[in-house]
């Protein structure tokens, strides 16, 4: 979700009273309020509907919702004049394909003004623009400027000129080693043997796309009256409806948009604001939605979302990109009639409600556990080594089949493998509690098998009372099993563990399937955990029990 | 206070009350455990429970009692420092200053209090590195004022003279000669109610204290006696049950409800495919959501299902579904076949259309789980949450009855009113997200997140597109509210103390 900031203002001034009516319809229309402050409301606009990042495109858009300008909004294009050409050379054809290009004049322009330009140059690159990876925009004062210009490719060191906001000209190289926004998005040229370029007729340098602009062309004043406007990228046809924001935007202005020829292009001449029509199917449409529309009410449904209808078809602005299918009409139409107007209703069908089995299970394995007056407790699925292993005697090198996450933001970097050292980190966090302590968890934990390398995942159970020793937990155990006519038995573990006292440990076996330990804590653990009582713990696998009971 | 009430009274006085009773006339609550044979903490209190009889009064006392510390007993066998120092001077009248430390044998602390205060009396001069004593043997030989409030320690504060009051500030100021001690003191009064219930006689003859298993043996010794009376309202100490975790109380809860409502549960793996939590529901490759940042990836890959799914899959984002456009871009197998941490329990739904029988519609799913993103941690995120997810596939499914299922999820979670709003997920459309009102904060809180799967997600999985009521409303602020937790932090603390205490999900 994006955040954009209207100018209250403004809002007042041009859409209406900012009140809690009107907050309500702005929630309806899909971009629920965020924030207000004395001078700004702040709102959310979803990924779907870039249109919605500027004030001027919100206004468009929400002036129609409303239904005091209904329709698609026309703006007048200019055809180019004879020097208002963009030559796109086959250099840039494996490096960044596509441009689309127009010109915007008659802007009068104050800091406000120029302030929503960037904002939303900036907002168009984080999210459509997937932070300049997939398309960027370059915004330019026209006088500085002459025209034709040519979009190539060049040998970064070949590219030379005084980036924004820095003192001196630099190479297209140095630009991305050492200028701050330079450095921020230098992956995204990393590695090409050319970088691209917008150049003037007279050779200067306009910008070095997706990266930075440069000081003498690419900045915008109170003074600037008309502006050249790129944008770049990779898949033409967002790119192109980016424009179409952007110039559209302009326009609201009061710009007036020219077109130009762009020679090598995709299209010949940008931009280009013809619209797009969709077939839409009235049945489908109250069959999808549970209304019972006719078509004169769709047609005004349809225009409240600034759109026009004309005999089974909508006609689509060309700054939407969220229209794939007749569906997303069909969600317009809805938003139009207002999601606050249908009645919820449930169907009357028939269907039988069926629990999970194996949950059913659990609870039952938990009844007769908190019966013993044991807590349930819950641990996160996320830990990490030194819970995992360190604390449980286990050496670095020892480390084995736990599930490792690529990056975490948290402290928490691997999948836990048992509930057991949960269990004695719950312990070892209540040593001001009240004793005896008797704790349980039923819980998924995740494994890589030694042979096959496959990821497994399973059910387990783990008990431990704190002060207690092996009879109390065995007695535990053996209420279990009768509760749940199982037939388990312990039987003695010869291999050494690492964390209980040899001995005292014993393997939990259902039927001759192993299924998991019970022991005894040795001290050496507790002292880890900085425990000082003695625990007895056991922790079994239930998944073969899951499938004795199912 | 009349008889009745009177012998009312005396028959709800324990056994120790009455030895404690009987025995008021010792006035030190020492005698009174001595007499009674009852220990300390009996005898107090067997006194409370009297005093809230209102048979007596106890007034308690706090006494401030000065004593000598370790170093002042010491002092008081061997005699305080500047005695000491003093008895050297009195030997040879002129010593250097290392000397007389020495010889002294006091510790350099010790030493240099010693002539500060011989000095502030005028007993000694210091000239050149030299203690010059200038006093007279009488002088000497009297002992300070500190000395002499030391020997009559210990000494109750209030009754301090004020000379003896500047001795005990000196003193004070000087490492461990001085302890101060409070002492509690209980003074027991007799009420009149007291002495009438004293005179009216406090024998317990006839009163059965506890029910035994002796007793009940033979009628008789029951039979026409009379109980001694309990203070019913008295406290008692708190005990606790086990119990389940508030969340799993919570999860259970959501299943008795989607069962309840005729939907059947779905179960799957916390780590699946990109390909089942993304691809199969029409999230581009590039959308930010698949990136490190965001989502919990494991480096692994895994094999994906059968073909032609993965066909209609990649058909659905490169070309689109019939009458859709798709993305248009180039869709990657392998980047389907990481391995991820479920970011939502919707990659079960998908699976479970998947498998689907399309002979047997309508039919309903629900599932109840953990999901995962990669976030840091605060009051109001976390990096594990629970999901409730539902879908509905019927033919006849519209818009109103997605609204209506989850209308009644809220009513049951004891949510009363509730609003849908338009939002946008990839995977839906139309889309939405449902607030419900919070009567305490008196704002709306979103707890849904909901919408009819697209053609592009249906398609491929069924074979036809139909539509198919799909919802996925984190549930932790649910349980948050319930159970008035604040701090989403506390939600996997298992403190047990916290968790004791907690009260019970009563749906």
């Amino acid at each position: 979700m994006a955040v954009v900031n209207l100018n209250k203002k403004q809002f007042e001034k041009e859409i209406g009273k900012f009140d809690k009516k009107m907050e309500h319809r702005i929630a309806m229309f899909g971009t629920p309020m965020e924030k207000i402050t004395d001078t700004d409301i702040e709102i959310d606009v979803a990924p779907n509907r870039p249109d919605l990042l500027s004030y001027q495109g919100f206004k468009r858009s929400f002036l129609a919702f409303l239904g005091r300008k209904p329709g698609l909004k026309q703006y007048k294009l200019q055809k180019p004049d004879k020097k208002y050409k963009v030559i796109i050379d086959n250099s840039v054809k494996n490096i960044r394909p596509h441009t689309s290009c127009a010109i915007v004049r008659g802007l009068k322009l104050n800091d406000e003004k120029i302030k929503e330009i960037i904002e939303i140059q900036e907002k168009l690159h984080v999210t459509v623009g997937r932070k300049r990876k997939k398309l960027a925009i370059g915004i330019y004062p026209l006088d500085k400027i002459s025209l034709p210009i040519t979009f190539k490719a060049l040998e970064p060191d070949k590219i030379k000129f005084v980036p924004l906001e820095f003192p001196r000209e630099m190479s297209g190289l140095e630009i991305l080693q050492k200028h701050p926004t330079g450095k921020d998005y230098a992956h995204l040229l990393a590695g090409k043997e050319k970088f691209p370029i917008f150049i003037d007729s007279d050779k200067n340098i306009l910008s070095m796309p997706p990266i930075i602009n440069s000081e003498l062309t690419g900045k915008i004043t109170e003074k600037t009256k008309e502006v050249f406007v790129e944008c770049s990228g990779f898949d033409f046809e967002i790119l192109k409806k980016c424009l179409n924001i952007i110039v559209t935007s302009l326009a609201e202005m009061g710009g007036t948009i020219y077109q130009m020829e762009i020679k090598g292009g995709k299209e010949k001449i940008s931009p280009n604001l013809e619209t797009e029509k969709m077939k839409i199917n009235l049945e489908n449409t109250n069959k999808l939605l549970g209304l019972n529309l006719t078509e004169k009410q769709l047609e005004i449904l349809v225009k409240k979302m600034g759109c026009n209808y004309k005999k089974g078809f909508v006609e689509i602005p060309s700054w939407r990109t969220d229209i794939l299918h007749e569906v997303d009409l069909i969600e317009d139409i809805a938003i139009a009639y207002g999601y606050e107007n249908l009645i919820p209703v449930i169907p009357d069908i028939s269907t039988i409600g069926q629990e999970n089995p194996k949950e059913t299970i659990k609870r039952k394995i938990s009844d007769i556990l908190t019966g013993l007056r044991i807590m349930e407790v819950s641990n996160y699925h996320l830990t990490n080594k030194e819970y995992q292993f360190r604390k449980m005697g286990i050496q670095k090198k020892q480390d084995s089949g736990f599930v490792k996450l690529e990056e975490s933001k948290t402290d928490y970097d691997i999948l836990r493998k048992n509930l057991t050292h949960y269990l004695l980190k719950n312990f070892s966090e209540n040593i001001d509690s009240e004793y005896p302590q008797k704790i349980f968890e039923i819980g998924r934990v995740f494994e890589i098998d030694e042979k096959t390398k496959e990821l497994l995942e399973y059910e387990n159970l783990a008990i431990g009372i704190t002060p207690g020793n092996f009879t109390e937990i065995k007695q535990i155990l053996e209420y279990l099993s009768k509760m749940l006519d199982l037939e388990i038995k312990i039987e003695e573990e010869s291999k050494q563990s690492n964390h209980y006292i040899e001995g005292r440990i014993g393997k939990i076996k259902l039927g001759e399937k192993e299924i998991g330990k019970i022991g005894e804590i040795h001290p050496k653990i507790l002292s880890n955990w900085k425990i000082k009582m003695p625990v007895a713990l056991l922790e079994i696998n239930l998944e073969k029990i899951f499938n004795k009971l199912i | 206070m009349n008889k009745k009430e009177i012998t009312k009274i005396i028959e709800s006085l324990s056994p120790n009350e009455r030895k404690v009773l009987a025995r008021l006339e010792e006035k030190k609550i020492q005698d009174i455990c001595e007499k009674s044979n009852l220990d300390k903490v009996s005898v107090l209190r067997s006194l409370e429970y009297l005093q809230d009889k209102k048979i007596i009064n106890l007034i308690f006392e706090k006494k401030k009692i000065i004593d000598v510390g370790v170093n002042g007993a010491f002092y008081r066998k061997k005699g305080l420092p500047e005695r000491r120092l003093l008895h050297l001077l009195n030997t040879q009248r002129i010593i250097p200053l290392g000397q007389a430390q020495k010889e002294s044998k006091l510790s350099i602390d010790e030493f240099k209090a010693s002539l500060g205060v011989l000095k502030k009396k005028a007993l000694i001069e210091l000239n050149k590195g030299k203690i010059i004593l200038n006093a007279n043997k009488e002088e000497i030989a009297k002992k300070s004022l500190e000395e002499i409030f030391l020997e009559t320690l210990p000494k109750e504060y209030d009754k301090l003279t004020d000379e003896q009051k500047y001795s005990l500030k000196s003193l004070q100021n000087r490492k461990n000669i001085i302890q101060i001690k409070e002492e509690k003191t209980i003074q027991i009064e007799i009420t009149d109610l007291g002495k009438n219930v004293m005179n009216a006689g406090i024998s317990s003859k006839n009163l059965i204290e506890q029910v035994t298993p002796e007793i009940l043996k033979k009628e008789s010794l029951w039979k026409g006696k009379k109980f001694r009376r309990y203070n019913i309202e008295y406290p008692v100490s708190a005990i606790y049950g086990g119990k389940r975790h508030f969340v799993n109380q919570s999860t259970d809860y959501a299943r008795k409800i989607w069962t309840d409502m005729g939907f059947k549960e779905m179960d799957g793996k916390m780590v699946v495919s990109s390909f089942w939590n993304f691809d199969a529901l029409f999230t581009a490759q590039d959308h930010p959501v698949r990136e490190l940042q965001d989502t919990f990836f494991i480096d692994k890959k895994t094999v994906l299902p059968d073909k032609q799914i993965v066909a209609a899959i990649k058909g659905a984002h490169e070309k689109g579904t019939k009458g859709s456009k798709g993305w248009g871009y180039e869709w990657n197998e392998d980047v389907s076949k990481k391995l991820v941490l479920r970011t939502h329990t919707t990659c079960l739904s998908a699976q479970t259309l998947a498998n689907l029988d399309m002979k047997k519609l309508p039919a309903k799913f629900y599932a109840v789980g953990k999901c995962f993103r990669n976030e840091t941690v605060d009051w109001s995120h976390g990096f594990e949450f629970n999901q409730t997810e539902g879908i509905v596939i019927d033919e006849n499914a519209n818009l109103r009855h997605l609204l209506g299922y989850l209308q009644e999820f809220a009513k049951k979670m004891g949510f009363k009113k509730v609003r849908f709003r338009p939002h946008y997920f990839p995977y839906t459309e139309p889309s939405l997200e449902g607030d419900v009102w919070n009567e305490e904060r008196q704002e709306w809180v979103e707890i849904f997140a909901a919408g009819i799967f697209r053609p592009e997600v249906t398609e491929p999985l069924l074979g036809k597109a139909i539509p198919v009521l799909a919802w996925g409303p984190g549930f932790d602020r649910m349980i948050m509210n319930i159970f008035g937790i604040k701090d989403m932090r506390d939600m996997y603390k298992n403190d047990l103390t916290q968790l004791k205490k907690l009260k019970i999900l009563t749906k």
